[in-house]
């Protein structure tokens, strides 16, 4: 692979992730994250929706009257979420019916539409596609740890299996019922935020309005 | 009447579409600076809500349901699978007539929520409410209520989130939590004041 599409793939996940830094498509990520299982479904679903709309839409990118363009996408964008939609309901029921309206909201998730305007509108289909993949990567670590911290600490479960075993069945852990709660979420992934930008010191937001230095001694007494 | 009354209260507060089911939090992070423009896109927000669920109601019962065209002599055809399809359809036009519709006879208005207009074709709580309309399968008047319902519970969370931006935006955060993440935290904190409404009902 070149380095220019290694770029383009590792990018969207730590750099410029489009939850923390862009807030692309908030809504999902914290609404299915109460188990690991629905986690990777959603994730898995996303990626895909992100990386061939990309792929489509890029092709179509040179014959796309730009005052038309938004319905093309979304018609693009609703098409694949349809299939998405199907194929979960054939082959993996039980998970759609827990995911109930989400796997429709991805039409409307920002990410999808954000990236087809901003990416695939300008760039050729194989590195659309490659951005696809990468933002769906980036949206899905976030949703992976959320996912996980939710479960393992609400629940003591992860996939389903017992990792800490909860004092209802005999274990020693007191399962965090908060966790399971929708509060839960918005506190993860504002802490999520917060170590990212520890990290990387220029996503930090500007003070508008600064706190005034302290006054000098002497004026103080 | 009491039933309508028990889904409206539901839909604002119990199923709060930003606090509890996180809908349309893209839109709502970004545009609650402000009290001023965060009224002024919650009453687009119930606006459109108010017009779009029923729609889509109707389309769905009428069109798209299994053996709904039975009507048109077509007994036995299924086309539930281009919901998602038709339901954005409905959306993006009829927010596009609204800005024609107000920018035409009522100016005042369509330059009060103008740039917000276009903004709501994608803000997932308007497809989510049409999506949880067809789920629980509303009949057409309560898909009244309940898309008038889910808009105004929007419009209050946004709102609230706003006024309490405006005073936060003077606060000493910690730098990497400042803007965003102490937004999240406080989203948190009024999500979990909402959940203090579940379990009510009229």
């Amino acid at each position: 692979m070149s380095e220019m599409s290694k770029t383009i793939l590792i990018k969207p996940i730590f750099k410029e992730n489009p939850i923390a830094l862009q807030i692309l498509g908030v809504c999902s990520a914290l609404a299915v994250t109460t188990s690991l299982q629905v986690t990777l479904v959603m994730c898995i679903a996303l990626t895909t929706v992100t990386a061939f709309s990309n792929l489509f839409i890029s092709m179509l990118r040179n014959n796309m009257p730009g005052s038309i363009r938004i319905i093309i996408q979304m018609t693009v964008i609703a098409s694949l979420v349809i299939l998405v939609d199907q194929i979960l309901k054939a082959y993996a029921y039980e998970i759609s019916k827990q995911l109930s309206v989400f796997v429709g909201l991805i039409i409307t998730n920002c990410i999808v539409m954000g990236r087809a305007e901003a990416f695939a509108m300008k760039n050729p289909p194989i590195p659309s596609f490659l951005d696809g993949i990468g933002n769906g990567l980036g949206y899905s670590l976030v949703l992976i740890i959320v996912g996980t911290l939710r479960e393992l600490f609400g629940a003591g479960t992860l996939l389903g299996f017992t990792v800490l075993p909860t004092v209802a069945n005999g274990g020693w852990y007191q399962p965090n019922g908060l966790m399971l709660l929708a509060p839960s979420a918005f506190f993860i992934i504002g802490f999520f935020i917060w170590i990212l930008r520890e990290r990387n010191v220029e996503q930090i937001e500007k003070n508008e309005f600064p706190m005034s230095a302290h006054t000098a001694e002497k004026g103080a007494h | 009447m009491e039933h309508y009354l028990s889904l409206f209260i539901s839909a604002v507060f119990v199923e709060n579409m930003a606090l509890m089911l996180f809908l349309g939090m893209c839109t709502f992070l970004a545009v609650s600076k402000k009290v001023d423009t965060a009224i002024g896109l919650g009453v687009a927000v119930v606006v459109v809500q108010a017009i779009t669920v029923p729609v889509n109601n109707l389309i769905f019962n009428y069109l798209l349901k299994d053996g709904a065209l039975a009507w048109a002599g077509l007994s036995d055809m299924d086309l539930s699978f281009l919901g998602f399809l038709c339901y954005i359809g409905v959306i993006a036009g009829i927010v596009q007539i609204l800005e024609m519709f107000l920018d035409k006879f009522v100016p005042a208005l369509y330059n009060a929520l103008g740039i917000f207009l276009p903004l709501i074709t994608v803000n997932c709580a308007i497809m989510g409410a049409s999506l949880f309309m067809v789920e629980r399968s509303y009949t057409f008047p309560e898909s009244v209520v309940y898309g008038v319902g889910a808009g105004v519970g929007w419009a209050l969370a946004i709102v609230l989130m706003a006024g309490i931006r405006e005073k936060l935006k003077y606060s000493d955060v910690p730098q990497g939590l400042r803007g965003l993440g102490i937004t999240f935290i406080t989203t948190g904190l009024m999500s979990l004041g909402f959940m203090s409404f579940s379990g009510l009902t009229l």
